[in-house]
């Protein structure tokens, strides 16, 4: 197989796997086989594409063989191979949590989660492929469609409500959006990103600089950055412990990615202390939220947009280091994250509460639990020598590089702030006496698979730090791709695929 | 782009953006289709001055309109149908789980500002 045809394929595979397991919503056997399948072949496919963008550089395709200034482009760089394996791989060990967790009253239906997880996947690999904005766009819609159903389809009342806030957020942010896409067309006469890495340095600053600053505003809407956050804690912790999982690992991150790929490709340095000061304002606001709640979904909320902050600092930082460290940061946040609000769905199923104050006394009665909660709290809190310490690290150590002090301090003390958050949840839920009353009986249906897939997650997150060395070659030589886009322009402009 | 174009996109974006700031989600979706419209004027606007339709062989390619754009909005246009379809939905089981359609606040969030509130004045208090 060509690598143009993997590269077609990594977002034609789960829109068509989609649409088979939709088909057979009413079989529910071949149903999941067909999810866990189509789940599987894509994680394959993705680590294939990774192997082959190491070895072979990046490669261009272009759909129907049209010139890149009319018709779509995909992409494939080491950025894009990298963030897209981990992606995949984390919705699989999700899909197959949802197996274990739709027969109880949490779950989220079946008929339903395997091919809009699908959809899903197929949106996120499309926007991380994609080398125009229009298609970005259409990429952002597919991954939005899935998930307004995946976050309402239970349709209770809290799902409503905090959807309609979900929905109404990034319609606006899709509308202006396109706005943005419109600005960009009229001015430079293209909507592909490496001939927008051509032309739009060469705009009058002021332009230039509007069209930055409105992309900073349409992705940081989708990214949750500061001021623009405050849909997230409020909708997330409504939906299905899996559907939530996978919003808190993957859609933030694909509005940063965006971000990292457009602002590095159209060289928008001139940003960097506007980008800087959102990064540790979004730090900031999302801990202090952490620390204000009371309840397990809440507080882990509130870190993905704390978290947002590291990755917009390693690009606001715009060094190699710098950059490199918001990739590796993608790297262990994606599993780190999901994995976080899988051991809170195992956590209500426990308890049948992930609130802290109906909790105690769980590390007694379930302390395989315990751990699995304690490892990837303590790699999102950045202690060595799990995955955050790296990831962390890097960041700080590029911070210190750019002589940027006030973000190292900012990142610092959010780093222990984050940790004070985690043994909140560590005191509230696994210490401390039992809640009163009889405990509500354990779901056992499929125990032994969340378990085991959450199991696996963290396992996954303890192989991420142990590659320490390798992932961070990977993620500077990603890096030095962003910022010296030659390679990539080169690829989409010159080469001819038949 | 002509002015008439820039004050219809401004005028459609800013009612949109009026009315998405109302409580009520019907005017909600109101605001999306007008402000939907808007940003699909910008995208057709952003094409260059109006021309012959782009079919070929129908007029020399120096008077076609560009058909990018077109194909661009087409798109958009779509979408937001389909968006604007799921907004209705909501509204309506809104409606039937509230019999209003109104967007309500984060509660778990007022309940955090009121135990804010609560520990202030007992501060108050024992001073």
């Amino acid at each position: 197989m060509t690598t143009e045809t993997l590269i077609g394929l990594l977002v034609a595979l789960p829109i068509a796997a989609a649409g088979l397991a939709l088909a057979l919503r009413t079989l529910p056997r071949a149903r999941d086989v067909v999810t866990i399948a189509a789940l599987a072949a894509e994680t394959a496919l993705a680590g294939v594409l990774l192997a082959r963008t190491i070895n072979d550089g990046t490669t261009a395709v272009r759909l129907g063989g049209w010139a890149p200034d009319l018709g779509i482009v995909l992409i494939a760089d080491l950025f894009a191979a990298l963030v897209l394996l981990v992606a995949i791989a984390t919705i699989l060990v999700v899909e197959v949590f949802a197996l274990g967790q739709r027969r109880t009253p949490w779950g989220a239906n079946p008929e339903l989660t395997g091919p809009l997880l699908l959809v899903l996947t197929s949106g996120v690999a499309l926007s991380m492929l994609t080398g125009d904005l229009f298609t970005l766009f259409v990429a952002f819609e597919l991954i939005l469609v899935a998930s307004y159903v995946l976050l309402t389809h239970r349709s209770e009342a809290a799902q409503v409500r905090s959807g309609m806030s979900y929905v109404v957020m990034n319609l606006f942010a899709s509308a202006l959006f396109l706005i943005g896409v419109a600005v960009v067309y009229r001015s430079t006469g293209t909507v592909n990103m490496a001939l927008l890495a051509e032309r739009l340095p060469e705009l009058d600053e002021p332009v230039r600089v509007g069209i930055g600053l409105w992309f900073l505003v349409v992705f940081g809407t989708k990214a949750a950055a500061f001021p623009l956050f405050s849909w997230l804690p409020d909708s997330y912790p409504t939906a299905p412990t899996t559907v939530t999982a996978v919003f808190a690992g993957l859609l933030t991150k694909v509005g940063v990615y965006v971000l990292v790929r457009f602002h590095t490709l159209t060289g928008m340095e001139t940003l960097q202390p506007v980008i800087l000061v959102v990064a540790a304002a979004t730090m900031l606001v999302g801990v202090a939220g952490a620390l204000a709640h009371n309840d397990v979904k809440r507080i882990l909320s509130f870190h993905i947009v704390s978290q947002i902050g590291y990755m917009l600092m390693g690009l606001g930082l715009f060094s190699v280091a710098g950059i490199a460290g918001a990739v590796i940061f993608f790297v262990h946040h994606i599993p780190v994250k999901t994995v976080l609000f899988l051991t809170g769905g195992l956590i209500e199923e426990e308890t049948g509460t992930s609130r802290l104050s109906d909790n105690g006394g769980l590390a007694m009665r379930r302390p395989f639990l315990a751990v699995l909660f304690a490892i990837p709290a303590l790699s999102l809190a950045g202690l060595p020598p799990f995955s955050g310490f790296v990831a962390k690290f890097a960041l700080i150590d590029a911070g210190i590089d750019a002589r940027s002090i006030p973000i190292v301090v900012v990142a610092l003390a959010v780093s222990a702030l984050t940790l004070l958050s985690m043994v909140k949840i560590w005191m509230g839920v696994f210490w401390g006496a039992p809640p009163r009353g009889p405990a509500p009986p354990a779901t056992e249906p499929r125990r032994r698979l969340l378990v085991g897939a959450t199991s696996i997650g963290v396992a996954a997150t303890l192989v991420i730090a142990s590659l320490a060395g390798p992932l961070w070659n990977l993620s500077e030589r990603a890096a030095n791709e962003l910022l010296e886009p030659t390679a990539y322009i080169n690829e989409v402009l010159g080469s001819v695929t038949p | 782009m002509s002015l008439a174009l820039v004050i219809a996109i401004a005028g459609l974006v800013g009612f949109g953006v009026h009315l998405i700031t109302a409580r009520s989600l019907s005017r909600v979706v109101l605001g999306f289709a007008l402000l939907g419209h808007g940003a699909v004027l910008a995208l057709l606007g952003s094409g260059g001055p109006a021309g012959e339709p782009p079919l070929a062989d129908r007029a020399p390619v120096g008077e076609l309109a560009n058909p990018l754009p077109q194909a661009l909005a087409l798109t958009a246009i779509v979408i937001s149908f389909g968006l604007t379809l799921f907004l209705l939905a909501l509204a309506r089981r809104q409606h039937e789980l509230t019999g209003d359609d109104l967007v309500e606040d984060d509660l778990e969030d007022r309940a955090i500002s009121a135990l804010a509130e609560a520990e202030a004045l007992r501060g108050h208090h024992d001073d």
